[in-house]
């Protein structure tokens, strides 16, 4: 059996989930093994509709009464019990923040290792995987002995693959024992973006601007883009050092890794670092004056030219609805 | 006062391609100068800005080969008050000996640090687990992927950013924290501060890699296939918009 750890908004699975649940259920098919979602928090029960058909057979929802939101060390401690009951073969969790922080708690309750961003596993007695390093621009082979197998799946690299006739899992709740401690770390409250517009690890279109669009101004018409593709803004971390744009907005290695339907880079290079954020893009178009720019060789679409002419022009044809 | 630890990994500079060694088990460095981590860099300026604030002393720690007391200067430029190697033979350590070193060394030290820094995660192997191991190992509460740190009454408030908002955890000190790039900006150390770190004295200890069950081991590296290909290029300057607009409208449907 594989045991998966699935976050989901209000039931509805999120895309890093469903994605390593392509590779939860390719382990468990390999040893004729069912998969177990654990699943926390509010609408858990709701995910089983959805779960069903990305091939999950049981969704064990984690209820305890003093388990109100996100405690790290109190959901992999939930799930060190649920495998304890369970004795599943491998342990799973996205590829997410949360996902990466669990699984490295449950390492630490269970004293085993943690095969972080796997992007393939053949099982066996040790499973044989590759995984992301260096944010993905290498690809580490490696062999993992340990009972249970830890994981975590690499973020938007694995594909995401319903199942034919997967039919509604089952549901069971599972309460853990959890103590104190376990809740200290907790999530003592939200506080909501004052930011208008599509978060940027959301976002659909993503107009990235770095060193060459020469100040915080120029990202006005970057902005005006945007926003008439229902899109959002981001930065290459050049362009963040400046001081042009808030380090939220930063693309790349040390910031954040998207996947939106295109990426529109502006007057950015293409360094190894900015393009493992943003390698997960379905399509990407570069607007660069350097013909010759390391990110002419990873775009789909290219324009040469000043991205200050070119995407103020690029607004204005939209307007004019040509 | 608040002491604090901040832990660093020394990384290879890699440039735009990274090239590996003939038997695959590294990146083939004699090209390259060596580095930390950015998120490394915050976990220094954030300990000696917390210093400054409330007073204490900030130690700088790595698990690493000798020539790692280079990136333990940076540190100390970036005005850290100490500085401690546990020096390795060069090899790799994976999370969990790093993890143990650092656990073992500060209780064989018996320093109660009062908060312990590091980055989110390497910028090389990315494991996410050194900084939640030492924090387990220690008995100590851990917050990861924080961007804003605030110190009061013994109390570390630690917020992380998430999609619509940020997330706020309160947890007492003593603690470990781990950070990401954006938390500060990093000084840039001075010239002068940089020459008096390098005559400053770097203790060096022999780290404890500890004893546990199951393996995870490094049978090689591989560059990815590069999927480089040309872009099709839709014209030069802003004659293209159309171009572009039709691609937007027609390919990738977002118009």
């Amino acid at each position: 059996m594989t045991l998966a750890l699935v976050e989901h908004d209000d039931g509805t699975p999120t895309e890093l989930s469903l994605e390593l649940l392509s590779l939860a259920r390719q382990l468990a098919a390999a040893a004729d093994e069912p998969v177990v979602a654990a699943v926390f928090g509010e609408g858990a029960e709701a995910t089983a509709a959805t779960l069903g058909d990305h091939g999950v057979d049981a969704v064990r929802p984690v209820t305890h009464a003093n388990l109100d939101g996100y405690a790290p060390r109190a959901w992999a401690e939930s799930l060190v019990q649920l495998a304890d009951e369970l004795s599943p073969e491998a342990v799973l969790a996205p590829g997410s923040d949360r996902g990466q922080e669990v699984m490295a708690h449950v390492g630490a309750s269970l004293d085993r290792p943690v095969a972080a961003n796997c992007l393939t596993v053949a099982p066996g007695a040790a499973y044989e995987l590759t995984r992301q390093r260096w944010g993905g621009s290498l690809v580490e082979h490696a062999r993992l002995e340990s009972d249970p197998k830890l994981l975590t799946a690499a973020a938007h690299e694995l594909a995401i693959e319903p199942v034919d006739g997967g039919g509604e899992a089952t549901v069971e709740p599972f309460e853990p024992t959890l103590e104190a401690d376990h809740l200290a770390v907790r999530v003592a409250r939200f506080e909501e973006s004052d930011e208008e517009g599509v978060p940027l690890g959301e976002a659909r279109v993503v107009v990235s601007g770095g060193r060459g669009v020469g100040g915080p101004e120029g990202y006005e018409p970057l902005e005006a883009l945007a926003d008439l593709l229902g899109g959002t803004v981001g930065a290459s971390r050049a362009a963040v050092n400046e001081g042009w744009r808030p380090h939220a907005d930063q693309v790349g290695l040390t910031g954040a890794k998207i996947s939106p339907d295109i990426y529109i880079a502006c007057g950015i290079s293409g360094a190894i670092q900015h393009m493992v954020g943003c390698k997960g893009a379905k399509s990407i178009l570069a607007i660069n004056t350097d013909p010759d720019a390391a990110i002419m060789g990873k775009a789909d679409w290219a324009v040469v030219g000043d991205l200050h002419e070119v995407v103020p022009a690029v607004v204005e044809a939209i307007r004019n609805g040509d | 006062m608040v002491d604090v630890l901040a832990c660093i990994k020394r990384v290879p500079d890699t440039g735009a391609k990274i090239v590996l060694t003939e038997d695959a088990q590294d990146i083939d460095a004699s090209n390259l100068g060596f580095t930390m981590s950015p998120h490394e860099e915050c976990a220094i300026e954030e300990a000696v800005q917390q210093v400054e604030t409330h007073g204490g002393s900030t130690t700088v720690l790595t698990v690493g080969p000798d020539e790692a007391a280079e990136q333990l200067r940076t540190g100390l430029a970036m005005t850290a008050d100490e500085a401690v190697l546990l020096e390795t033979d060069g090899a790799e350590w994976g999370p969990r000996a790093t993890a143990h070193a650092i656990a073992a060394d500060v209780e064989a030290q018996g320093r109660p640090y009062d908060l312990l820094l590091f980055g989110n995660e390497s910028a090389d192997g990315a494991n996410y687990q050194v900084g939640v191991r030492v924090a387990r190992a220690l008995g100590l509460p851990c917050v990861t992927g924080i961007k804003d740190l605030t110190i009061e009454d013994g109390v570390a408030v630690a917020k992380r950013e998430v999609t619509g908002g940020v997330e706020v955890y309160e947890v007492d000190l003593p603690a470990v924290v781990t950070v990401k790039e954006g938390i500060n900006s990093p000084r840039y150390a001075s010239m002068r501060a940089r020459m008096q770190a390098r005559k400053q004295e770097v203790p060096s200890r022999e780290p404890d890699p500890g004893e546990r069950p199951g393996a995870f081991e490094l049978v090689r590296l591989e560059t990815p296939a590069e999927g480089d290909s040309a872009a099709v290029v839709l014209g030069e300057g802003p004659a293209a918009a159309p171009e572009v607009v039709r691609v937007l409208r027609d390919e990738v449907e977002v118009l």
